[in-house]
């Protein structure tokens, strides 16, 4: 009834920041293990890191902000009631989000090529730090990955919403929501960036 | 329900211009979505029971009596996953939480009905993997509720499914917190402050913090075992730099906290209940309230009580045996807060009331024994006997199930309007509370004798204990059938009764029985508190 026509906008952005906050628990019990691991075997995660490429990682940082960016231009112009404008920055920002995967698969392939990947036999040779590392690179950053998977899906579905009306400068809580969401994967990403590629 | 018309049935009557099955399914009432969980939650509750009355059969006698050695694993997995994740974390908040939050905060809704919806469906999804975990791929699952590597990640057995519907079962738990917080902070009505909450939601709300807090811990452990069972991950293999030990800290972290998850909401139900059949305020509002904010926060940093013998640093151990014992006050407030509300009160023993004295006095036998356990010296010789789990049933079953119990007689009559033979629902709270002791009671005995828990079989010298506990366990099944057995006889053909049979003093009484489909038709406002009984008028029929 009544709050069907006019939505509750502090307690769905509520909800929003209760949900984000299980997210960073989510990955918050990875970052403990990582923790854990990275006193453990300082040395072992030193050398992992120095066979990630630091190129490949900023390039993709830029690739996130960047697209942080244009959602947060979106949000800006759907309150200004610019559809075709929220539209395709919406575009952009998904558009990003292929970038950053496609740039992804090929670090991901070239390290599979050298026979690293979980359960593989060169894995189960390695030194004892190193493998820890691996483990947590691809755990953290495959869990990332699903997360930016995810946030391209409700992305494209909030498109949906603005192209049919439902999404408008007077009721955009919906969009605001979807881009909070995008800046905590976003985030993430900030955090995962120096830990695995910068801490040599 | 026919000769009754739409009207008198309130929300349980059809909805205009839609199918009845879809109406339900689908719908957004909160009030619905309750009756829904709780549907679920009692058929998932008898799967569990007879499980459990398998396991204490089989353990009559030493050897083999019903069921090989692999099956009893699988029985008792399931008992336990079962019984933990399906039914006692959802119980309460999931089920009554769903109906009474928003009533009693004079709430037209919870704040994002359709996500309570989708809440259910995740519910019911979770529920059919974990039951298909049964019947599909290599066997049912073995490893016990708590899916410790290195086992779990190595046997053949169905633990990926299993550990699949706990993960979406965690998401469904943290959807329900999520929206039972935003519902409490924005949609109360005006005149009720915090002060005036009833107690019932001060433990959901602190209830709901630790869904939100603590799942997500969850939820990554359950995806960590998966990673290292399909990928082979390495992260707790010792050979790969792994480590074990840190699955026990991440597992624990959710499912210490959870355990007040089950026991919180009972312990609201019973807060509210005391008061209403003392015809008495309750005493010390605000200790009660705080005292479950209190239960929430140092119940979440005790965890590790739960590895005293895993080779913590010493240091380690006795830090979380302090901890455990801080847990202890919070509770011991509440039961002399309810005790104090009792003395002196004007008391009718109703059903309700009967299983709210029999869950302070199972519960506190309950909290006994953890202290037992969280003291570091006595733990090493009672880790992983039956010392445990007689423990646990007293505090789960005795608490948590007595609590779910309550309810289910205290609203009862709001919910459907109708009256069950209350000689009998006492009767089988009694049977209930007996045959509770003679089950469990043994086991805190064969624990100290040195039984361990989980096995399959036993020395001789344990059988008379074991018999004594498996007769308890029939006795639990008669119970557990009489109140059933009653409570269907009251929904179909109870005596109806009015808006206010017991002469409780919150809002859901002030709506008639059951319940219209939009709660309120002018939205309330709250002039009193929820245990002011003066102005409180008695209508039975
Ligand atoms: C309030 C409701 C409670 C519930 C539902 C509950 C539930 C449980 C469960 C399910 C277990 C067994 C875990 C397993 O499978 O290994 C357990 C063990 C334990 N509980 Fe509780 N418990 C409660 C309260 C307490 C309290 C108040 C204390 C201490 C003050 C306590 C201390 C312990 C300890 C130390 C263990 C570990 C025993 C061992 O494995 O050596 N519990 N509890
Ligand atoms: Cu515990």
């Amino acid at each position: 009834m009544t709050h069907e026509v006019q939505p509750d906008y502090i307690g769905a952005k509520m909800g929003m920041w209760l949900f984000l906050f299980t997210e960073i628990l989510l990955f918050g019990g990875l970052f403990v293990l990582f923790a854990v691991h990275l006193s453990r075997y300082p040395a072992g995660f030193h050398a992992g890191s120095a066979t990630l490429s630091v190129p490949f990682g900023s390039a993709n940082t830029v690739v996130l902000i960047t697209s942080s960016l244009t959602m947060a231009l979106a949000v800006t112009a759907v309150q200004r009631g610019e559809r075709r404008r929220t539209l395709a920055l919406l575009g952009a920002t998904v558009g990003l989000a292929g970038v950053f995967l496609i740039n992804k698969f090929f670090e991901w392939s070239a390290k599979f090529q050298h026979g690293i990947y979980p359960g593989s036999e060169h894995m189960l040779e390695m030194e004892k730090g190193q493998a820890a590392f691996y483990a947590m690179y691809y755990a953290m950053t495959g869990l990332h990955g699903l997360h930016v998977v995810i946030g391209m899906c409700v992305i494209a579905w909030v498109m949906g919403l603005v192209a049919a009306g439902r999404v408008h400068r007077d009721r955009f809580v919906t969009l605001e929501n979807a881009g909070l969401y995008w800046h905590l994967v976003d985030l993430v990403w900030i955090y995962l960036f120096p830990l695995f590629y910068l801490v040599t | 329900m026919a000769d009754s018309g739409a009207a008198g049935n309130g929300f349980l009557g059809p909805v205009a211009g839609a199918g009845h099955v879809r109406a339900w399914l689908f719908s957004t009432d909160h009030k619905r979505i309750g009756l829904l969980y709780l549907t679920c939650i009692l058929v998932m509750f008898v799967v569990g029971v007879l499980l459990g009355l398998a396991i204490r059969l089989e353990l009559i006698a030493p050897g083999e009596t019903i069921m090989g050695a692999q099956t009893y694993n699988a029985v008792f997995t399931l008992h336990g996953v079962v019984m933990i994740f399906l039914v006692v974390i959802p119980s309460i908040p999931a089920a009554f939480g769903n109906i009474i939050l928003p009533l009693h905060i004079g709430a037209e809704d919870v704040a994002f009905p359709r996500l309570n919806n989708f809440s259910w469906w995740l519910y019911v999804i979770g529920a059919c993997i974990a039951v298909s975990a049964l019947f599909t791929g290599d066997g049912p699952p073995d490893t016990g509720w708590t899916f410790y590597v290195p086992f779990s990640a190595v046997t053949t057995t169905n633990v990926g499914l299993a550990v699949t519907a706990v993960f979406i079962l965690g998401f469904s738990s943290i959807l329900t917190g999520l929206n039972f917080i935003v519902t409490i902070h924005r949609l109360r009505a005006p005149g009720m402050g915090w002060g005036r909450l009833p107690l019932f939601v001060w433990t959901l709300y602190a209830t709901a913090w630790i869904q939100v807090l603590a799942t997500p811990i969850l939820g990554i452990t359950a995806l960590l075992i998966v990673a290292e069972r399909v990928l082979g991950m390495g992260i707790f293999d010792p050979a790969r730099g792994g480590d074990p030990i840190l699955y026990q800290h991440l597992f624990w972290i959710y499912s210490h906290p959870a355990v007040y998850i089950m026991i919180l909401p009972a312990m609201g139900v019973v807060s509210e209940i005391i008061p209403v059949f003392s015809r008495k305020r309750i005493f010390g509002y605000g200790t009660i309230a705080a005292s479950s904010l209190a239960i929430a926060f140092a119940g979440s940093l005790v965890w590790a009580h739960h590895m005293f013998t895993s080779g913590m640093s010493d240091t380690a151990v006795l830090v979380f045996s302090l901890l455990t014992f801080v847990v202890a006050i919070p509770s011991a407030v509440k039961v002399f807060n309810w005790v104090a509300t009792l003395y002196k009160g004007a008391i009718r023993l109703e059903p309700p009331l009967t299983f709210a004295l029999c869950f302070v006095f199972l519960f506190c036998v309950g909290g006994l024994t953890g202290l037992v356990l969280g003291s570091a010296g006595t733990d090493v010789h009672v880790h992983d006997t039956y010392f445990v789990v007689g423990h646990f049933h007293y505090v789960i079953f005795g608490g948590t199930g007595f609590g779910l119990f309550g309810a289910m007689h205290y609203w009862f009559p709001k919910i459907f309007g109708r009256m069950y033979d209350r000689r009998r629902a006492n009767a089988s709270a009694l049977i209930l509370a007996v045959g509770l002791n003679v089950l469990y009671f043994p086991m805190l005995i064969l624990g100290l004798q040195g039984m361990p828990r989980r096995y399959y079989d036993y020395l001789p010298q344990y059988t008379d204990m074991h018999v004594v506990s498996t007769v308890g366990s029939w006795i639990v099944a008669v119970g557990l059938a009489l109140m059933f057995w009653n409570l269907w006889r009251g929904l179909r053909a109870g005596q109806r009764v009015g808006a206010n049979p017991w002469g409780a003093a919150t809002l859901e009484w002030t709506l008639s029985s059951p319940p219209p489909h939009h709660n309120f038709a002018r939205e309330p406002v709250v002039t009193a508190g929820p245990y002011e009984f003066a102005e409180v008028r008695l209508d039975d029929a």
